[in-house]
């Protein structure tokens, strides 16, 4: 389920954590980022590793919106639309990535390609408006510039 | 003024380059010192949280037991997740180091000997950056055992979060670095008593801890000599929405909105004039545009104006601004984001984002104003922790502030169709 180095990883990590449960939320990202999303079966590879209950690794994946217990689209755009970028234009900028896409806002294109959501706040709100593709951050967009982020990856 | 947080050096986020300017001066200054005297040092200073309370840095530190054998912790707030804030980001990307040397100093200080950084798991590209920092300072004797050769030894670990607002409260920061779902506690115990693990623990923000650096270097004295005498030091302010230049700027505390506005922040886009601001991050409660002459970025300036310093995120709304809009799209916020544990907070944040979407539709009435205070008055101060307040405040204040336009709303009964934006 993980690789020899993420293994490696969290053997140093137990040494910086009192209680192994603490380590549910490093070792889910070590999970997602090898996979893509956190399976049932991964679910219950970590709740073993850790020592800890199934129930509360669903719990807890479930709890966290980064977290994905299905697979979801190649790019996930996340457009934030709270305030400061509602104020400059993050509106337009989701309609117009619905529209090219295809899809609506919480929606993934059939062929995997595309997850489109609608995100709180990503701590850009000086660079409004904004949309983010994995830990990339796009800001300041303007139609043009998401036409081009959209064609690079098309 | 000087810039203290956010210098104007290229590559300062490296470690040589830190160190060529006076770098860890002021951890090796600090070991020199006794624990308490640096404590001390601190309160003098008179240095308040930039986490969103203002409390008092030096006191809290002193809440915390000297005599214990448990382990003490130390959590450096990095969650950042309040709408309008984007600042401890700067100091991940530029001053690491500033950020790293306060932990180890506040670390020292308490007699700490681990600290948790949490970062909000949307950080990503910021996190490998803190974490390259946290490595180099390792190699370098700064952090870990023995540090500078001294008997003290301290760990830093980074913790990345997984996407909820709630996770910034400091109890729920605490059950979400423990593994567990981010539910805020019942306090008291607070967590100097009973944090993580049970054991005593400070909870900081990014920016408060980036402070002590500055105060061990340069002496209480002269900190508290910038700004507003009883909120003092450099503080990082954000300024978002209709403004010319956007952006995070460093100034001293007590600065006129007014000038924020329009020196630091280049004004507003075609002259317009501002309808209202949020000063602090959306939680705070809302001003109007036209009683912003003479108040302050400081926590005595802000409580007198009916509004609060919180993160120190404002966001400008210009005359065109559908403030309806605006606070439907908060509440449509604090109602995803309450954990759900208690019920004023997880009911009520539902009805204000629901009936609120019923006036963007053009569908409220004139009771429904009276129906959205009522309910914003029976979350505020009934729940855990602090998010229902949060919830609740900009409801309150955008009824007394704007009651016109509810009234025009519903008068009106159509719904827009220009959106909340100008160009
Ligand atoms: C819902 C909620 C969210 C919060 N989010 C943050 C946050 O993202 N960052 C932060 O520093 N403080 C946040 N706080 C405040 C913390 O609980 C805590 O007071 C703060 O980290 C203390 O640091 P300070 O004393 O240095 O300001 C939040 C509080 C509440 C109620
Ligand atoms: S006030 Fe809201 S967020 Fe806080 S504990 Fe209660 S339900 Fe959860
Ligand atoms: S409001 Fe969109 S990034 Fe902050």
């Amino acid at each position: 389920m993980l690789s020899e180095e993420n293994l490696k990883k969290i053997d140093q990590l137990r040494k910086m954590y009192p209680t192994s449960q603490a380590l549910t939320l490093p070792v889910l990202w070590m999970v997602q980022e090898e996979h893509g999303n956190i399976s049932t079966e991964a679910m219950k590879y970590v709740a073993g590793l850790l020592n800890v209950p199934y129930g509360h690794v669903l719990g807890v994946v479930t709890f966290y919106t980064m977290f994905h217990s299905r697979p979801i689209g190649k790019h996930h755009v996340e457009v934030c639309t709270n305030i400061s970028c509602m104020l400059r234009g993050s509106g337009r900028i989701m309609e117009h990535l619905e529209h090219r896409l295809g899809i609506k806002r919480g929606e993934t294109s059939r062929d995997m390609k595309w997850t489109l959501s609608e995100v709180e706040c990503m701590g850009s709100c000086g660079t409004a408006p904004m949309l983010a593709i994995g830990e990339e951050y796009h800001e300041n967009l303007t139609l043009e510039k998401v036409d081009k982020i959209i064609d690079s990856r098309s | 003024m000087e810039r203290l947080i956010l210098p104007d050096i290229k590559d300062l986020h490296k470690l040589d380059v830190y160190e060529a300017h006076g770098g860890y001066s002021a951890l090796r200054k600090a070991l020199g010192m006794k624990p308490e005297e640096v404590t001390d040092e601190v309160k003098k200073s008179n240095l308040r949280g930039r986490g969103g309370a203002c409390f008092p840095t030096g006191l809290k530190w002193t809440f915390m037991p000297k005599q214990t054998n448990k382990p003490k912790y130390l959590c450096v707030n990095g969650d950042e997740s309040e709408p309008g804030t984007f600042k401890d980001r700067q100091i991940f990307e530029f001053n690491p180091h500033l950020l790293i040397e306060g932990t180890i100093i506040a670390c020292y200080a308490m007699g700490i000997t681990t600290a948790y950084l949490y970062i909000r798991g949307e950080y990503g590209k910021w996190i490998r950056m803190m974490q390259k920092a946290v490595d180099d300072a390792y190699a370098k004797g700064y952090i870990g055992k023995n540090i500078l050769g001294t008997e003290f030894s301290t760990e830093l670990v980074i913790h990345k979060g997984a996407g909820a607002y709630i996770c910034g409260e400091e109890s729920a920061l605490m059950n979400s670095i423990e593994g567990e779902r981010g539910y805020p506690r019942v306090k008291p115990p607070f967590p100097a008593q009973y944090g993580l693990w049970g054991c005593p623990t400070t909870i900081n923000n990014v920016e408060t801890i980036s402070n002590v650096p500055i105060i061990i270097n340069r002496g209480w004295e002269w900190y508290s000599k910038i700004g507003a005498p009883k909120h003092p030091g450099p503080i990082l302010v954000g300024v978002s929405g209709h403004v010319n230049k956007p952006g995070v700027y460093e100034m001293p505390t007590g600065v006129p909105l007014l000038e924020i506005i329009y020196k630091y922040a280049g004004g507003v886009p075609g002259n317009k004039a501002i309808k209202a601001v949020i000063p602090g991050g959306s939680s705070t409660p809302i001003l109007r545009g036209d009683q912003l002459e003479g108040v302050c970025m400081d926590a005595d300036s802000m409580k007198a104006a009916g509004s609060a310093v919180g993160t120190a995120g404002l966001i400008v709304m210009d005359e065109d601004t559908d403030l309806i809009q605006v606070i439907a799209r908060i509440s449509k916020f604090y109602h995803h984001e309450s954990c759900g544990q208690c019920t004023p907070c997880r009911e009520g944040t539902g009805w204000l984002h629901k009936i609120l979407d019923r006036f963007v539709a053009g569908e409220g009435t004139k009771e429904d104003i009276d129906l959205l205070m009522e309910i914003a008055n029976n979350i505020e101060g009934n729940t855990i922790c602090a998010l229902g307040d949060a919830a609740a405040w900009p409801v309150q204040s955008m009824i007394r502030r704007f009651r016109d336009e509810f009234e025009r709303r519903v008068a009106r009964r159509t719904a827009p169709v220009v959106e909340a934006v100008s160009a």
